[in-house]
């Protein structure tokens, strides 16, 4: 892969909006084991993205390296037509990228607001802060307030443990973690897959409506209606690479699912691209 | 606003997660003030049975008896918040002991400089624990066994099992009272009270304090949101280190001698003493304030038993019941939840 290339991911001349995020030829190998193998990938701004794809197809290492927890052997990013690489997940979150974990990932012993700044606690003004190291706890459980408000999650008390929360409202708190501080990404790996039906109900939601706040949503998921109930479009990933790139209502499940399976083949729905990427 | 009111409706139907909710809700708040009752109620019992009990002289003497424990309680608090456990602490702290004083008295060191460098001694070993633990990934439990022994022997050896006496009076000022309304207090039970109100302050009141209960509760969740877990493990060993050190000195000023058999029990009485005080030994719960509690219930009941008369070896036993007690309450407090 040339580095130097600046020729725009997509080689179609139409004038689509800049990809948020956007990687061509991703390659990750683990020994003898190729995980990715020439994986590409574009995220529109505005849009939900939905990644499927069978167990063992490689999603989670792609989207490992779009958040910056493994580094790719091979192939590029793009962060708003610019390439960039992240040597770490914080990298990636200095970035602009947040992403919320399948497994829940809070500290369920302390409260809403130091879950919600874990990491990027605010400090109190002044001598407190400055030389006691003081943080503000007042402004972090106000701030956290105004920011579950937001998402409509309804708590009561930004103070209460997070382990007094229901699973939907734990993911809750890690969806408005990352929409407080994300400036262009959100990635969302399996949130639904620890919830019951109500819980996955409302986390559905709050994906939607950190969408509409204008952050463009990358939805990792196994759950076919709600990827197709709330996806813009659906990035169908088999055998380490996208094969397909389909819109949610021009194509049914099933058709996606033999896509997913290899029973139908999905080559000609990204043609362009493609073909850019045989031509390196 | 309607949706708002549809989730916490959506709450209220959830019968059994309800109840499986309020549980752990209860508990913080349960193991927090568990500890203080029970040193309140041993001390209403003693006082009712022993006349001397809550005499000034006797309150100063308990103490100072936690004095050194209570000082090691808060390097170990530190170490189990994080989901560790260090057993080399005492082992530390005597050879830190044996350093200050060996270099003060027989190797004619400016006995201020001694102190210090006893003190890094400690934090070095603690250092060492740490590095051990984050680099190589060994458990705490088996490099803190490991250092314990090499400290031990560390301390024998370069001691010639000698006992250090006629200290400087810098090494044994944490050992002068003043009066406080008529009682004699140490200079050290107010080192050891700043001390733990300075770590106190730290862990609550600090960034570096709400990473060590993260680090201890989810180290996944931690490392994901950017939080050094392995920097912030070491740090913590470090600093524990540095504590026993404190302890080191404490140990010194209030014994006035350097003894190479010192602490030996000290690593499990620093345990018992953070255990019954709350802090859980999963990780990632608990109060260095509630340690303080813990080590005074040990010292009253220590105390206490001993006015009253009964043999030494009760008071073992019941630090057993205790320690079992304080274990089974966290575990029922947290319920099911891990």
């Amino acid at each position: 892969m040339i580095a130097s290339d600046s020729r725009p991911i997509m080689g179609a001349p139409d004038a689509r909006p800049t990809p948020v995020l956007a990687a061509r030829g991703l390659v990750k190998r683990y020994g003898a084991v190729t995980a990715m193998d020439g994986a590409d990938f574009e995220l529109l701004p505005n849009e939900i993205l939905a990644v499927i794809g069978d167990n063992g197809a490689g999603k989670s290492t792609l989207i490992k390296a779009l958040s910056g927890a493994i580094i790719p052997d091979e192939g590029e990013i793009m962060l708003d037509g610019r390439l960039v690489r992240f040597n770490s997940p914080l990298d990636a979150r200095r970035h602009g990228i947040e992403t919320v974990y399948q497994d829940l990932a809070v500290a369920p012993a302390l409260d809403i607001a130091d879950n919600l700044f874990l990491g990027r606690e605010l400090r109190r003004p002044g001598i407190l802060g400055s030389v006691f190291r003081m943080i503000d706890k007042p402004r972090m459980v106000a701030e956290s307030r105004t920011a579950m408000q937001d998402l409509k999650v309804g708590i009561r008390s930004m103070r209460q443990a997070v382990e007094t929360l229901s699973g939907g409202q734990r993911q809750g708190v890690a969806v408005a973690r990352s929409a407080t501080f994300a400036r262009h990404v959100v990635i969302m790996d399996e949130p639904t897959a620890a919830l019951g039906v109500k819980e996955t109900r409302m986390v559905l939601d709050l994906i939607l409506r950190v969408r509409d706040r204008g952050l463009p949503v990358i939805l990792i998921s196994h759950n076919m209606p709600n990827v197709f109930e709330v996806a813009d479009r659906v990035h169908i990933h088999r055998l380490g690479r996208r094969v397909a790139l389909i819109d949610p209502r021009s194509f049914s499940m099933s058709d996606a699912v033999s896509i997913m399976t290899g029973a139908m083949s999905g080559e000609q729905l990204i043609p362009t691209e493609r073909q850019a990427h045989r031509s390196d | 606003m309607s949706q708002i009111v549809n989730h916490e409706r959506l709450e209220v139907e959830g019968g059994q997660g309800d109840r499986a909710r309020a549980l752990p809700a209860l508990g913080p708040a349960l193991s927090a003030l568990a500890p203080l009752a029970a040193l309140l109620a041993a001390c209403l019992f003693f006082a009712v049975r022993s006349p001397r009990f809550l005499s000034g002289a006797n309150l100063s003497l308990i103490v100072q008896q936690v004095m050194v424990v209570g000082a090691l309680g808060v390097g170990q608090t530190l170490v189990i918040l994080t989901a560790g456990i260090d057993l080399s602490c005492g082992a530390v702290m005597a050879l830190g002991s044996i350093v200050m004083t060996d270099l003060a008295v027989n190797r004619g060191v400016n006995p201020i400089l001694a102190i210090l460098l006893g003190i890094l001694t400690c934090g070095a070993f603690g250092a060492l624990n740490g590095t051990l633990i984050t680099r190589i990934k060994l458990p705490p439990f088996i490099v803190t066994l490991g250092i314990l022994n090499v400290a031990f022997a560390l301390t024998h050896i370069y001691s010639g099992e000698q006992t250090i006496n006629n200290l400087p009076s810098q090494l044994i000022f944490f050992g002068n009272t003043f009066p406080i309304g008529g009682t004699d207090v140490t200079y050290g039970s107010v080192l050891l009270l700043i001390l733990f109100f300075a770590t106190w302050y730290v862990l609550r009141q600090t960034a570096a304090g709400r990473h060590v209960y993260a680090v201890g509760n989810n180290p996944e969740a931690a490392r994901l949101v950017g939080i050094p877990t392995q920097r912030l493990l070491l740090s913590v060993y470090a600093i524990a280190g540095l504590i026993y050190g404190i302890a080191a000195l404490l140990l010194v000023a209030r014994t006035q001698v350097g003894d190479p058999q010192a602490g030996q029990t000290d690593n499990l009485d620093s345990i018992t003493a953070v255990v019954i005080g709350g802090t859980s030994l999963f990780g990632g719960r608990g109060s260095v304030l509630g340690t303080l509690i813990g080590a005074l219930i040990v010292g009253v009941f220590r105390n206490g038993l001993q006015l009253i008369g009964v043999a030494a070896i009760y008071q073992v036993l019941i630090t057993g019941v205790l320690v079992i007690l304080a274990v089974a309450v966290d575990q029922l407090a947290r319920g099911r939840k891990r």
